[in-house]
């Protein structure tokens, strides 16, 4: 009892990325409490699930499997999870932040008037004393998020209400494996309709239409990335023929994105995508917090920037001080050269 | 049909542009010189209620806000854009509210409006950037709700019909009235203030604005603003403000980056090859 619960949503008939690295998150989190990781997963088929969440630690999975659970919808998750959670008391609740989180959580947590930190971008255990009351609150989840456009970093505590609910950003939380691929712990089948009542199914899905993923950003080894400083939509091209070169994957600012050079798709930062590659080039970048947010873990930062003191500078592992159109030709040259 | 429309707005500090009299000398912020803004989104929720009203005539749009006396500025800004009304949930319980004890607040001011067809809202505010006020509500008025809204498509016989953003796609989905809408940036960008209206409503105030004297003003229609405490709108006192919060801020931290050591290259060709000489020889690209 009192174990670490987490919401694994789908993409198809698959467990969505965000919620394989929450697991990872979770198993920590449940080691060092001493506790059960639990999962849950709602679908209208959901043969392919145990055999994905198992090797990321979980103890105990929770299937909800009916057909009317194709494509998710807020009020008959939102029945099931309240129900399960007032079932299992776990003292933590994880989601990710993704559309389909940051509709479920608070619906959930509003239900069950706990209280839920959103986007956080680390999760930590730590202690508490109540100021007013000198009361010591041992390992109480400490949900660390930024706010104010990503300026501050503020840690979020719920020292009384239970579970203590957070949602996690895409790409923060690093993928581990703990067990053997065939691997297979405590499945658990629920009725939905034990859960749920048909007045939950008042929103109908009329359309979809899903794009497949252009881009293969969040994966690649290494992004070459332009902000407004590349100057025009001709000299960012040449930002996707060094990464052709690179077998790299092209990213923008919001600011390089709001002028017209890329499209929205490829938005790296707070509001965009947050990546970790091998090797991050910044190319024109002068380095707003919001945008140093969403790659600040990547291993090696090389600065494209005509201004030598520009913030990124300050976390970049090499600086090249000068013009892109005058650095990247030169980068692709020698490059060619030495392959 | 003639729809009764709820429009929740935040007035919040503009986080986007952060000029340099914002700025402490230590390179942190200075929240409080920020200019307040009526956050984006909820202005995109507002030309949906906007759009509504016009295709629907006879509907009524009221602009619900909670924060201080000055918050007044964006019923008057909503006003000026077609708004009908405009109420300020003001109360010095509510301070410190996480989001939960907020849509308590915000749940029972609806209530005490009573009549509505459709609550709307931005899909989030830019200083806090949760997401979360507007399905909490949802929630609280036992309301259902849809999200990443960005464009209302039909509305008839209290039947709605909306297309909402899903990350990689769009979802058209259909749904009973009343309900929830909350509305994300790439719905269409509110229209501008009405000069006619402008004229019309910039005296209008708030009672407690009257009662300090601020110029003498008077409004020019008594009944358009209104300002409601907690006990107007028999809240439960402890289910607001810092108190009613589940969660308490522990530490807050301005970002100050990990200074690296970096190599300083400029843009000769000698620096560049030995710059890709180096990172192919440690195998870091190639």
């Amino acid at each position: 009892m009192n174990n670490i619960l987490v919401y694994c949503e789908l993409n198809g008939n698959n467990v969505a990325g965000v919620s394989l690295e929450l697991l990872s998150k979770g198993r920590s989190l449940a080691d060092t409490l001493g506790v059960q990781l639990e999962a849950v997963v709602l679908g209208s088929d959901l043969s392919a699930i145990a055999s994905q969440v198992f090797p990321y630690g979980v103890d105990t999975l929770h299937l909800f499997e009916d057909s009317r659970l194709e494509y998710y919808t807020t009020l008959p998750h939102t029945s099931a999870i309240c129900k399960l959670v007032d079932e299992e008391q776990p003292q933590i609740f994880l989601m990710g932040a993704t559309v389909i989180g940051r509709d479920l959580a608070p619906r959930v947590s509003s239900t069950l008037k706990s209280g839920l930190t959103a986007d956080c971008t680390a999760l930590e255990l730590g202690d508490y004393e109540d100021k007013k009351s000198g009361e010591k609150i041992e390992n109480l989840l400490y949900s660390v998020r930024p706010a104010f456009g990503g300026n501050i970093v503020a840690t979020i505590v719920n020292p009384y209400n239970r579970p203590q609910m957070a949602t996690v950003r895409e790409g923060v939380m690093p993928l581990c494996k703990v067990r053997p691929d065939d691997y297979v712990g405590n499945v658990v089948n629920h009725n939905l309709a034990d859960y749920v009542s048909d007045s939950d199914f008042v929103v109908q899905i009329l359309e979809r239409h899903v794009q497949e993923q252009k881009n293969h950003l969040k994966d690649a080894s290494i992004v070459v990335a332009g902000g407004y400083g590349v100057g025009s939509k001709e000299n960012f091209d040449k930002l996707f023929t060094l990464a052709h070169l690179l077998h790299a994957e092209v990213g923008a600012t919001r600011a390089a994105i709001d002028a017209g050079f890329t499209t929205h798709d490829r938005q790296i930062g707070q509001t965009g995508l947050t990546v970790r590659p091998k090797v991050y080039i910044a190319c024109g970048i002068s380095g707003q917090v919001q945008h140093i947010a969403g790659m600040q873990q990547s291993g090696i930062i090389i600065s494209v920037n005509t201004d030598p003191d520009a913030p990124i500078n300050a976390i970049a592992d090499y600086v090249i001080t000068g013009r892109v159109e005058e650095v990247l030709p030169k980068l692709i040259t020698f490059y060619q050269q030495k392959i | 049909m003639k729809l009764n429309i709820i429009v929740l707005a935040k007035q919040v500090p503009d986080t986007r542009n952060i000029g340099e009299q914002a700025m402490n000398a230590d390179g942190t912020i200075n929240r409080s010189a920020l200019p307040a803004i009526f956050n984006p989104e909820d202005l995109n929720a507002l030309e949906q209620a906007l759009l509504l009203k016009e295709q629907n005539p006879g509907s009524r749009i009221t602009l619900l806000t909670m924060g201080p006396q000055r918050a007044a500025d964006i019923l008057r800004e909503g006003l000026y854009r077609g708004a009908d009304e405009g109420i300020l949930l003001t109360d010095r319980a509510f301070a410190g509210a996480d989001t939960l004890a907020t849509s308590y607040a915000l749940s029972a001011a609806i209530n005490k409006i009573g009549e509505y067809d459709i609550v709307l809202c931005g899909r989030q505010a830019i200083d806090g950037d949760t997401a979360q006020v507007g399905p909490q509500v949802a929630q609280q008025l036992g309301l259902p709700q849809v999200t990443y809204v960005r464009r209302i498509v039909t509305i008839e016989d209290n039947r709605i019909v909306v297309e909402r953003s899903i990350g990689n796609g769009v979802e058209t989905v259909a749904a009973p009235l009343p309900l929830l809408l909350t509305v994300d940036g790439s719905a269409a960008p509110c229209r501008p203030r009405n000069a006619y209206r402008l004229l019309r409503y910039h005296r209008a105030a708030v009672p407690s604005e009257l009662s300090v004297g601020e110029n003498g003003k008077k409004p020019a229609d008594e009944s358009v603003l209104k300002e409601w405490s907690l006990a107007d709108v028999n809240g439960d006192a402890s289910r607001c403000g810092l108190g009613g919060s589940p969660t308490k801020v522990r530490k807050v931290e301005n970002i100050i980056f990990q200074v690296k050591e970096s190599k300083r290259l400029t843009a000769d060709d000698a620096d560049i090859k030995a710059l890709v000489g180096e990172l192919l020889a440690n195998h870091t690209i190639g």
